[in-house]
């Protein structure tokens, strides 16, 4: 793990991010690690090759798509803010933050944003809106077994 | 009407009565008499009868008393007011009471009771295996951590605490003056300790409570029996080696001996399993007889189990749990069938019964002993202890859930901690001599077994009511969202990878991987790993469904003549809707649900399988054979292009019966070839059914609607062969019935010539079947507006309704089916080449 000032994380940055994502100080700094792990190039930033050495993401159905929503739009890179703003759709919910952030936005892994981030990941033009061959290409690639257990003959 | 009704009841109540009466009173004649039948004592002549009572003793008894039971359940389930009341359990034990009074005022003494070893050995393991062979996998082992906290640690709770305050109170004295030491308290608290799966299934049958509820009570209640025979196992000993002998030692072994017994029973419970999937992938020749080895080997399971001193219940249901998914892909369909309903009429059966000699087994004098303190305390630390005990877990496992159990779900899981025959049977087990007060531990049991189920019984209900407890969905829930579930899964999935994060379902992930690549391979039958695609079965139950219900529908007007009347047929759609729940009520309640779950992706004509078809083929009459040989086939293509197909990935040979099928076809078809050969939609004569490659014909319904629907590619098993297809097409027999090619356009995927249009090159259009028969049997089958307006998929494609084979890559989707017809549609169709084998690779292009 190669340590260039300019990647190291400083103190108010995990403030700042904690303040946008709630993640707690420990998660960040483990998130940190993961992410300087997985940044092979060591330039504090993630391409999506980084990603797509992940080996199970290759056999995931979905594997490039999630990759995509980690890239905001027309980038290629995305830095440690990214990564942990792109995460932090995945906190689970905690009713309290309603009466923090009544005047601030929503949180990052609130019910609207989760879905936001749902939505995104079928619509692949980014023109906010699902158009039938989107939708089909994504069931086709979702592995439809398992889920579709009906017992009939009851 | 009522009142013949209750007569009838009465009627069989009274016989029901004299059955018991006259067994018992046999039963007591037999005892005098035993004495006198050894010894053929003195013939003065030949008998020409005789009555041989002794000879037939034990077998008669027993089919006796389950008919009885059978009988017992009949009067009860008359009227379902009170069932719906008081649950089914607590009105079998109820007759039970009458029973043992009816046989006690006979006999002076219960000559019928429930013992342990016919309760442990003939009655339990059934119920069991039940419970395992349909438990949802998915659910049961998602919540497995929580399970297993209330199992263990919950049971432990519950058998210490009660143990410990039992003999607390009996040294303050409030028991007055009973013969029992602390290891003996702890032996009983082990023993009262368990919640028993039957009787949770028995209650919370009637009482439809969510899933997450259900599986968690019912988890622990399957599992907590790990603990229960190693706590009583241990405290046994205990009592018997007395108390001096205990010290840290044996205390560390019996810690151990509960890992050993935990995970020991599983792992015989897995290996039968193991053994029963491998069984069953072999049984492709003996196919009448396969249902029964499930039966055989579970029940073995449990015994090898309890030879070795290991969790039977937990092996058992391990085996159950293991097997279900191998076994129900290698069976044959019928055999599948047939195991679920054994298993339900066995596992019934069985609880029948047992509720019933609950009920019988309490008449009985001899095994009374009151206390009225020990019985009271007992009942009342179970049912508060068992409040404290999941309250404080829950509360501790809500820390670690992603969704937390709600206080309501916490209350009647604590509510639903119920008593039953196991605690009963362990009972019954207790040494007398070494336990003076067996009596008295007996008696309080029952007491704490009927508070239990007939008084929380009978409280459920209404208590599940009145707390607004989230309630099971009435619906399965519809096809679309069971792929978003799965589309999140796979996110999940993908963001645990990412972020480093070993989770619940990267492990779950992980093990499927792992189950798809090596167990199915070695557990399921090629045929059926290549089939094992539950979409299709979705499909393949849903068209068994329609077609039987569309027979049915056809046998209640009379024949399937209706269909030859234009305005029937025109309105059928909407009569075969609105008189859906008038003609079949009760299978309205099933295809409900199904219609509900698929309304989205289907049409509302039922689409109806060819394969059935098939196999009345030979039974019909070639009239009424036509007729629904039309019927089927009309509202097939309409219903068929939006279901899944499954793709091959093999390639194209011929099948190998066709000439078979072919036969079959020219025999019953043979009265229409002459009539295609003119046709009124200057077509030209009907497409031959060839057998190369057929050009694609773009054909977009009116509105709109994909063509191409068709993907399915014939198989080579011989199983799944549709050689109903000679029904779907009306066409020149005399070609080949079964289209073997799939058609491969680059960037449109693989088409399979099964669904697509049919097209010779002298026609441009085609004649739907129905139309080219209509000629033949003057009008007799109309033409539906739907289809007069667009030959959409014509059963043309039915046709080729080849054998299915699903692709053993779970990547195919039905949707695919539509993408490459609005593909296709932009691009200009080049004659398809040879058909190479399709690809998967190819599929990834879209």
């Amino acid at each position: 793990m190669g340590s260039r000032a300019s990647t190291l994380l400083r103190e108010e940055e995990i403030e700042e991010i904690k303040k946008e994502t709630g993640f707690s100080h420990s998660q960040i700094t483990r998130l940190y690690s993961r992410f300087t792990s997985l940044d092979k190039g060591e330039n504090g930033t993630l391409s999506r090759e980084d990603f797509q050495r992940i080996p199970e993401l290759a056999i995931n159905p979905l594997g490039d798509r999630i990759i995509n929503a980690f890239f905001p739009e027309g980038e290629d890179q995305v830095n440690f803010r990214g990564f942990m703003r792109t995460l932090a759709h995945f906190r689970p919910i905690e009713d309290n933050e309603k009466n923090k952030n009544s005047s601030a936005s929503e949180p990052l892994n609130s019910r609207t944003n989760k879905l936001l981030f749902a939505f995104r990941l079928y619509d692949l033009d980014r023109d906010d809106k699902i158009s039938r061959d989107e939708l089909l290409q994504v069931l086709e690639k979702v592995d439809v077994e398992q889920k579709m257990s009906i017992r009939f003959l009851h | 009407m009522p009142v013949s009704y209750v007569h009838l009841w009465l009627w069989r109540s009274v016989v029901l009565i004299c059955l018991v009466l006259g067994v018992s009173a046999v039963n007591g004649e037999s005892k005098s008499d035993t004495h006198h039948h050894g010894n053929g004592s003195s013939i003065t002549g030949i008998p020409i009868v005789s009555f041989k009572w002794h000879h037939v003793e034990t077998p008669y008894l027993i089919v006796l008393w389950i008919l009885v039971a059978g009988v017992a359940k009949m009067v009860i389930e008359a009227n379902h007011h009170v069932t719906s009341v008081i649950p089914e359990s607590a009105l079998l034990i109820c007759v039970g009471f009458l029973f043992g009074g009816i046989i006690w005022g006979a006999d002076q003494k219960q000559t019928f009771s429930l013992t342990p070893t016919v309760f442990f050995f003939y009655l339990l393991p059934q119920i069991i295996l039940d419970a395992g062979y349909f438990m949802p996998n998915k659910l049961f082992f998602s919540n497995l951590g929580g399970i297993l906290i209330h199992a263990v640690i919950g049971t432990c709770w519950n058998a210490a605490s009660v143990g410990l305050s039992l003999w607390g109170c009996h040294q303050g004295g409030a028991m007055g003056d009973i013969d029992i030491g602390l290891l003996q308290y702890l032996l009983f608290g082990s023993l009262i300790a368990a919640v028993d799966p039957v009787a949770v299934i028995a209650v919370f049958e009637e009482v439809h409570v969510n899933e997450v509820l259900f599986i968690m009570v019912f988890g622990e209640s399957l599992l907590n029996d790990g603990v229960t025979v190693v706590l009583f196992n241990v405290f046994d000993a205990f009592v018997s080696l007395g108390g001096e002998k205990i010290n840290a030692v044996e205390i560390i072994k019996g810690i151990i001996s509960f890992f050993v017994v935990a995970f020991g029973g599983s792992l015989v419970g897995f290996v039968f399993g193991l053994l029963i999937s491998l069984l069953t992938r072999c049984t492709k020749n003996i196919q009448i007889i396969e249902a029964g080895f499930i039966f055989v080997l579970g029940y073995l399971s449990y015994l090898t189990a309890e030879m070795l001193s290991l969790s039977a219940i937990l092996s058992i249901a391990f085996c159950g749990i293991c097997c279900q998914k191998y076994i129900n892909a290698n069976m044959d369909e019928k055999s599948v069938i047939t195991v679920k309903y054994v298993m339900k009429v066995f596992a019934n059966g069985s609880e029948t019964i047992i509720f019933l000699f609950l009920g019988i087994s309490a008449i009985d004098k001899t095994i009374w002993v009151w206390n009225t303190g020990f019985i009271l305390l007992t009942v009342f630390f179970v049912f508060v202890y068992r409040c404290i005990g999941v309250f404080f877990l829950t509360w501790i496992q809500n820390k670690f859930r992603l969704v937390p159990l709600e206080v309501m779900d916490r209350i009647i899981m604590s509510y639903g901690g119920l008593r039953g025959a196991v605690a009963y049977g362990l009972a019954m087990m207790l040494d007398e001599n070494k336990i003076k007060e067996k009596n008295l531990m007996i008696g309080t049991t029952l007491i704490v077994v009927y508070f239990t189920v007939i008084l929380q019984g009978i409280t459920m209900k209404p208590l599940v009511t009145w707390l607004k407890v989230k309630r099971a969905s009435a619906n399965e829930i519809t096809l679309i969202e069971k792929v978003q579930n799965k589309v999140f899964d796979h996110m999940l999935v993908a963001i645990e990878d990412i972020s480093g994060q070993i989770g619940h379902n990267y492990m779950r992930d992980k093990w499927k991987h792992f189950e798809e690549k090596w167990m199915s391979w070695f557990l399921m039958k090629p045929s059926a790993r290549k089939k094992h695609d539950l979409v299709f079965d979705v499909f393949h139950q849903l068209n068994l469904k329609d077609a039987m219900n569309y027979v049915a529908e056809g046998e209640r007007r009379g024949s399937l003549e209706f269909i030859r009347n234009e305005t029937a047929f025109i309105d059928f759609k909407k009569k075969f809707a609105d008189e859906y729940s008038e003609a079949m009520p009760d299978i309205t309640v099933d295809m409900s649900d199904s219609y509900a779950a698929h309304s989205s992706m289907r049409d509302t004509v039922p689409s109806i399988s060819l394969e059935l078809h098939d196999q009345n083929t030979n039974g019909l009459r070639e009239t009424e054979d036509i007729n629904t040989h039309h019927l089927l086939q009309q509202h097939l293509y309409k219903g068929r292009k939006q279901h899944r197909h499954k793709y091959s990935r093999s390639h194209f040979t011929v099948n190998q019966d066709e000439n078979e099928v072919q036969e079959i076809f020219q025999r019953t078809m043979r009265t229409r070839l002459e009539s295609f050969k003119s046709t009124k939609m200057g077509v030209a004569p009907p497409k031959t059914i060839t057998k190369h490659p057929k050009k694609d014909q773009q054909q977009k319904m009116p509105n709109g609607k994909s063509t191409d629907n068709g993907k399915y590619c014939h198989c080579d098993d011989d199983d799944f062969e549709f050689s109903g297809d000679d029904g779907a097409s009306g066409y020149d027999p005399s070609a080949g019935s079964f289209p073997m090619r799939v058609t491969y356009r680059p960037g449109a995927g693989i088409e399979n010539p099964v669904f697509m249009p049919d097209l010779d090159p002298m026609a441009p259009m085609q004649i739907p079947p129905w139309l080219a028969e209509a000629e033949l049997d003057s009008s007799t089958v109309a033409l539906s507006q739907r289809a007069q307006t667009g030959l959409p998929w014509t059963p043309s494609n039915l046709q080729r309704l080849a054998p299915l084979r699903i692709s053993t890559r779970s990547t195919d989707s039905f949707m695919m089916a539509d993408v490459p017809a609005s593909q296709r549609q932009d691009e200009h169709l080049p004659p398809p080449p040879p058909p190479p084998p399709p690809s998967d690779d190819d599929r990834g292009h879209l």
